[in-house]
């Protein structure tokens, strides 16, 4: 059950469920596939010592970029932490961009600077993945109060995980959004462990939605295994912001099939507990639901899936094929005022 | 050029007022800005002149709204953050090391952050340890952000004008103990270079360095050492990063020695950065090592005396000049 901060609202409590498009379902079919097999790709590069670094894929957690990302606007601006793959190849960055960025070359996404942890794209209103734990969450309530000081009809969504929800920069911004009211959905995904450790080890409050109440920000759980849900409250909270009425705080529920990182075995949970969620899939609900409803073909599915297999082989041959960064690059990007006195010994 | 004395704290809000008339993008944001008039009345009537939505007060939460100010300008803002002290401003390093100085570089050259962090730092009378700390030198060590530390009201409006246009996060630092203190400034409009050294005090035999308050200690020192027929040229850094070593490789060049006073901790401190560039770029022009006077390698006490051991001092300053000179007496 839905618990709202300002419960008196008509915009907090939960609208029927929308119902939707076969064309929605055939874009999401696409992208969720299309994370999933970008991310096992990047997994077995990460094998091959191709992609180095941190790297912390988002298998498992497609529904809530699919449901996020048909909810808002193109222009809505999005930040996250570091796993940020998904969210930024959902929010429209190529693969080709997103792979090379992975590789470390100068055509990625940030030009070989950030890697997997540092995704961005201003074209696409991707404000980053961000590596510091639960330091992105003021940098999104700060978006969005630009937008509102400059009177842009733009929602701020701001992403974070459920270990960062144990982070004082949350309070203090959630404190600030509020007061504010300032246009941004706040979204924890709950992939039910802070690297190794488990959401019911880390604090007396195992609901993290509820953490909004201590605000009166309207606060929901939300189904991340399912893209319909993820819309549904999304959208709501999207609109809610645009509308005036400030900032909404969403646990969407998910889970990570991989461990925290390519260094993690994730012996701290069970198989048992992966195959239940395995057994909850959302690509194969989606393409479930495709096939029931009549709204594809298995020739219409497989035709999709040779699609997204050849997006993610173009990928890995653009960032194969793309050169490194010029050594002085190291250089370039650090100050905008040109001609910065770096010290050289 | 008219000009007219005018206190510190008039200087910067007269830059900040400034820079928001001319910029609707810049506004301020902090604790006790607005309805209070600022901790220290630096931002005195400037609620009434720009309103509650560009004159903004926070709750204490200096990690948050440092972050919002971060996110902010990323977003097309520039905002102003004021810290009621840099020793307060702790909390909110993750977003000036992690956020602020690098979403440039991160973003490879997409995003920036066109913010100054801003307010008093140092030691400001017996308010015992946790208030009476420097960070020039912590945050100085930072690629991504520019770092003033300024000592004179001229100085502090020009280069606060010009941390506000910059399109790179600036450091700011200011001084409770100076903001009462009067000085010329013009009336019309100026701004000052950042990364420039001034020298404010010619000399011939000895060069003194110094910043924000210690300026006074140095320029104090170099009456006394006048007084004993010791001509001392004294240089005011006012940008710690970048650092403008051609001013003081000039003055080495002229006196072949040199003493830093500062009020930071010693160790990898401002004057640590200096000595090493001076001897590798100047070595064959220095007639004796150079010297520093920094607070002392302890946290700063309470009682009078003991503030008063802490300090760099015009005692102190004067016989490391004659040391490196060679004084005896």
């Amino acid at each position: 059950m839905a618990v709202t901060g300002r419960a008196k609202r008509k915009t907090t409590t939960r609208k029927k469920k929308p119902t939707f498009s076969k064309e929605t379902y055939l874009e999401w079919y696409e992208l969720m596939l299309l994370l999933r097999r970008f991310e096992e790709k990047a997994g077995q590069l990460y094998g091959q010592q191709k992609i180095r670094g941190f790297c912390h894929l988002y298998i498992g957690q497609e529904a809530v970029a699919a449901g996020l990302i048909s909810a808002i606007r193109q222009d809505d601006p999005i930040i996250t932490a570091y796993r940020d793959h998904g969210l930024a190849i959902a929010k429209g960055i190529s693969p080709n961009a997103c792979m090379a960025e992975l590789y470390g070359k100068a055509t990625g996404c940030a030009k070989g600077k950030g890697g997997s942890m540092h995704f961005f794209s201003k074209e696409h209103n991707f404000y980053g993945g961000h590596g510091i734990v639960g330091a992105q969450i003021p940098l999104g309530a700060g978006m969005a109060m630009a937008d509102k000081y400059l009177g842009k009809d733009r929602v701020s969504i701001c992403m974070f995980g459920d270990g960062a929800a144990r982070q004082g920069a949350l309070h203090e911004t959630f404190n600030m959004a509020m007061t504010w009211q300032l246009p941004v959905v706040f979204i924890c995904e709950n992939n039910m462990y802070a690297m190794g450790t488990s959401v019911e080890r880390t604090s007396n409050v195992k609901d993290i939605y509820k953490l909004g109440l201590g605000y009166e920000m309207p606060c929901f759980p939300v189904d991340g295994m399912d893209p319909e849900a993820v819309y549904a409250a999304v959208h709501q909270a999207a609109e809610h912001a645009r509308a005036g009425n400030g900032p909404t705080f969403l646990e969407i529920k998910t889970y990570r099939y991989k461990g925290h990182s390519m260094s993690d075995p994730a012996k701290y949970r069970t198989k048992e507990e992966l195959n239940a969620y395995k057994g909850n899939d959302p690509i194969v609900k989606v393409k479930g639901i495709l096939l029931d409803k009549g709204y594809a073909t298995d020739e219409d599915i497989k035709a999709i899936n040779a699609k997204v297999k050849q997006r993610v082989a173009d990928s890995i041959k653009f960032a194969e094929e793309s050169p490194w960064p010029n050594d002085d690059e190291i250089y370039k990007d650090v100050y905008v005022t040109p001609n910065y006195p770096f010290i050289k010994d | 050029m008219a000009v007219r004395e005018i206190r510190f704290r008039e200087a910067l809000r007269e830059a900040m007022s400034e820079e928001m008339r001319r910029d609707e993008r810049v506004f301020l944001m902090g604790e006790e800005v607005a309805e209070y008039n600022g901790a220290y009345k630096v931002s005195q009537g400037m609620l009434d002149e720009f309103g509650a939505k560009r004159v903004i007060d926070t709750p204490i939460a200096e990690l948050g709204f440092a972050g919002i100010g971060v996110g902010a300008s990323m977003n097309g803002l520039r905002p102003i953050v004021e810290f009621m002290t840099w020793n307060f401003a702790v909390l909110a390093f993750d977003q000036i090391l992690n956020s602020a100085a690098k979403m440039l570089n991160m973003s490879g050259g997409q995003f920036s952050c066109p913010i100054v962090f801003r307010g008093p730092t140092g030691a400001a009378g017996q308010l015992a340890s946790q208030h009476s700390q420097t960070f020039e030198s912590w945050l100085g060590n930072i690629p991504g952000i520019k770092v003033i530390s300024v000592s004179n009201p001229y100085d502090a409006k020009g280069l606060l004008k010009s941390a506000i246009r910059s399109e790179d996060p600036v450091c700011f630092m200011e001084s409770e103990v100076m903001y009462g203190d009067m000085g010329e400034v013009p009336e019309e409009e100026y701004l000052i270079p950042i990364g420039k050294a001034k020298v404010v005090r010619e000399g011939t035999d000895i060069t003194l360095v110094s910043f924000n308050k210690t300026m006074k200690v140095a320029l104090n020192s170099a009456d006394e050492l006048a007084k004993e027929g010791i001509s001392a040229e004294v240089i005011d850094l006012r940008t710690i990063r970048p650092l403008d070593y051609d001013t003081l490789i000039k003055s080495i060049k002229k006196t072949n020695r040199m003493v830093v006073v500062e009020e930071s901790w010693p160790f990898a401190s401002v004057s640590t950065e200096i000595t090493y560039n001076m001897q590798l770029k100047a070595f064959d022009y220095l007639d004796a090592p150079i010297r520093r006077i920094c607070g002392e390698d302890v946290p700063v006490s309470y009682a009078p005396n003991l503030v008063a051991a802490f300090m760099p001092s015009v005692e102190k300053t004067v016989r490391a000049a004659k040391d490196v000179m060679y004084v005896v007496k």
